[in-house]
């Protein structure tokens, strides 16, 4: 199966480490991995702030870099939520009709990482060893907009020595929601703190989850107030073959 | 513009509302045993999602079929010899109201629980003109004795614990009637016993009655209201005169149609199977309840939001409360911060929609919100209110283009979209900030509109090489 990785752009400026671990995982799993170099980003900062506009290029972009892929695989909630369901509106509005069919033809084809592994490749014991206490944040776009289910929970449980502690009140936001972070800095700090919390009552080393923007912030908050817990991308654990961590 | 007086803007209000220790308990304990018992009564309907999406399409009819419905409701109202009066805006709703409680020479009027007469200012205007007006509900008696605004739309008073109920009680009742005894406790039971003591008073004496409602049934002219305690149905049955606001959505056709949001209701407001009181109206019943009834019509910007193709659905909202209760955000800040009568989630895309952005409270609403779609799960109308936020953010940005004004923010996120649009630009941007990267693993501080980001949270460091030149380097 030819893969075309989507790593997204916080990902590939800030974080590739995550990336990394995508292209591990899906070549140990017998992929095709390629990663176009046209690709830039899915547009979600843009559209979430209002920036309509300036959208229709980035989605035009997206689109035109993965043309010809049996699946996009993204490690990352959020955004495969905006390839999947708001690329759709950005078309329409521009009320360009080639960008329109050209999304249409791409939504399908939009994986996020856990989605894809379960439901695509249909696996759950990807053969990684990682002996640590863990515990998952769910983050909202997968959980609601993508309706990714258990399925990253399932993967956990077959991961060999991994030790799955449930998250107390997981299903609530985080408080990151892009620039809410910056427009709302206490509410979304508020919010923080509670996650948190939760995370610190599962005692914990390592925080999990499958989208990076929430994990820099949860992150943030964890490595401000020095509590040695770390947070980790999905792709990174899943990846791992027990040497570190 | 319908900011509650002098209250500033979101950010600002939620700031100091995050510091309020008594407040984020009040609210935290009473929002969380709402949502556990919502959860609980939800899942016991088997047909739970299907009720949703029927609910959601009848008020989409309704919606689409207003001018039809609006006016076999006036027919029918008025074949049963109630009054119809349309009102374009609060100042035409509150003249109706006060026109009725003059003819009867009224000073005062007993009222139900309604949010659109708070909408409208009503007991201000009639305070104006020396009207009393008199709050039954229990919660909105404690809002109006406590000189407050309400901060939930089914429990208005849900920032104050019993003790300040008591105090309140103890210091106000005997200022607008029957006063609390002097040995009042915090014991629920004594609380609503004082309540009751005094409301009873009003009851009796009152002419006029005035209510809002929950449906209004087209087919047959019926109002209908859905309450708890009993006093809607005080107010609704013993004055002589009654008259009703009621926001032109609130329509369906039928009563067929009324039996699905009767279901929809209760357990999404008050996580029961069937709310205590259900009251029904069609115009006069001659000798039973009020011989006089009046119907105000009211649009007040609902025709504004019913043209916003996206903002419409906001429209079917049927004030359960739902996403009040799951909010992340409001169950933090409280409803005060959104400085409306409608607070959370729906108050964040109502008000825009009613009003427009070029008010500063309106415009910083459609960002009170982090997305996380909590609202969208359970509201038993299926408003996807996450869609009608960033739809008006983009309102709220288009605004501000057309101003011309030079905007920092939009100049960044200009800048970025540059960046992005091209994947050659961005590797050159990730080149440059990788040489200039600090040592430190981690970033602590940010200038500018960033350092919100920094004050709470560190942020990781640029990498030395980012994802792209690695696959360059590697696979390339
Ligand atoms: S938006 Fe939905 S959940 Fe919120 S109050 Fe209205 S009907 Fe209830």
């Amino acid at each position: 199966m030819r893969v075309g990785l989507f790593v997204t752009c916080v990902n590939d400026a800030v974080l590739p480490e995550t990336g990394k671990a995508t292209v591990r995982l899906l070549e140990r799993l017998g992929c095709d991995v390629d990663f176009p170099m046209a690709q830039t980003c899915c547009g979600q900062m843009h559209f979430n702030s209002g920036y309509r506009r300036e959208c229709v290029p980035i989605v035009r972009g997206f689109v035109d870099a993965f043309r010809g892929y049996d699946a996009i695989v993204v490690p990352s909630g959020s955004c495969a939520g905006m390839a999947k369901h708001y690329h759709e509106t950005v078309a329409a509005e521009a009320g360009d009709e080639r960008l329109r069919a050209d999304v249409a033809a791409a939504a399908p084809r939009v994986h996020e990482l856990s989605e894809f592994l379960v439901d695509v490749l249909g696996v759950v014991d990807v053969g990684a060893k990682f002996p640590h206490r863990v515990t998952y944040h769910p983050t909202c776009h997968s959980l609601r907009l993508l309706g990714v289910g258990d399925r990253p929970l399932r993967l956990l449980r077959a991961v060999d020595g991994l030790d799955l502690v449930e998250l107390p009140a997981a299903n609530e936001c985080c408080g990151f929601g892009g620039t809410f972070a910056l427009k709302n800095p206490d509410v979304s700090t508020a919010m923080g703190a509670d996650k948190v919390a939760h995370v610190l009552e599962t005692e914990a080393e390592i925080v999990v989850a499958g989208d990076n923007s929430c994990l820099t912030h949860i992150g943030g908050l964890l490595g401000r107030l020095r509590t040695g817990v770390r947070a980790m991308h999905l792709a990174e654990v899943l990846a791992s073959t027990g040497a570190g961590a | 513009m319908n900011a509650y007086l002098g209250m500033p803007a979101f950010p600002e209000a939620a700031r100091a509302a995050l510091a309020d220790t008594q407040l984020r308990r009040n609210l935290g304990r009473a929002t969380s045993t709402i949502r556990a018992k919502r959860a609980r009564v939800v899942g016991e309907m088997p047909d739970w999602e299907q009720l949703r999406a029927t609910g959601a399409a009848v008020k989409d009819h309704t919606l689409r079929h207003l001018d039809t419905y609006l006016e076999r409701f006036e027919q029918a109202v008025r074949n049963a010899g109630g009054h119809v009066h349309w009102a374009r805006d609060a100042a035409e709703a509150n003249r109706v109201v006060l026109d009725v409680t003059r003819a009867h020479g009224a000073r005062d009027v007993v009222k139900v629980k309604s949010i659109v007469t708070q909408e409208i200012g009503l007991n201000e205007a009639l305070a104006d003109a020396g009207v009393s007006a008199w709050e039954t509900d229990l919660a909105e008696l404690i809002v109006q004795l406590g000189d407050d605004f309400p901060s939930h739309f089914l429990v208005p008073a849900i920032h104050r614990n019993r003790t300040e109920i008591r105090d309140i009680f103890r210091e106000r009742m005997a200022g607008a009637g029957r006063p609390a005894p002097d040995d009042l406790t915090d014991d629920p039971p004594r609380l609503t016993e004082a309540a009751r003591l005094h409301l009873r008073q009003k009851f009796l004496r009152t002419k006029v009655g005035i209510s809002g409602a929950n449906f209004a049934v087209a087919d047959s002219g019926t109002l209908v209201v859905v309450e708890s305690e009993g006093n809607g149905r005080m107010c609704l049955t013993l004055p002589d005169v009654l008259v009703s606001v009621v926001g032109i959505e609130k329509l369906v056709p039928s009563w067929a149609d009324l039996e699905v949001f009767l279901q929809l209701l209760p357990r999404s407001a008050t996580a029961e199977r069937m709310n205590p009181y259900t009251s029904t109206w069609s115009g006069v019943t001659p000798g039973d309840g009020p011989q006089e009834v009046h119907v105000v019509l009211l649009d007040n910007g609902r025709t504004r939001a019913l043209a916003d193709a996206v903002g419409r659905q906001a429209l079917r909202c049927i004030r359960c409360s739902a996403c009040l209760n799951v909010c992340p955000v409001y169950e933090r800040v409280g409803g005060h911060a959104y400085g409306s009568v409608y607070p959370g989630p729906i108050g964040a895309i109502l008000n825009p929609l009613l009003h427009g952005t070029a008010d500063p409270h309106d415009a910083a609403l459609p960002y009170a919100s982090s997305l996380c779609g909590a609202c969208y799960e359970v509201c038993p109308v299926a408003i996807d209110i996450p869609s009608v936020l960033v739809e008006q953010r983009a309102e709220v940005v288009d605004a501000k283009r057309a101003s011309r004004r030079p905007d920092p923010e939009r100049t960044a996120l200009r800048a970025a979209a540059w960046l992005l649009s091209d994947a050659g630009r961005m590797e050159r941007a990730e080149r440059v900030a990788s040489r200039s990267r600090p040592l430190a693993e981690r970033v602590r501080r940010l200038p500018g509109p960033l350092a919100g980001w920094t004050d709470s949270r560190d942020l990781p460091a640029p990498p030395a090489e980012s994802f792209r030149a690695w696959w360059r380097r590697t696979r390339g």
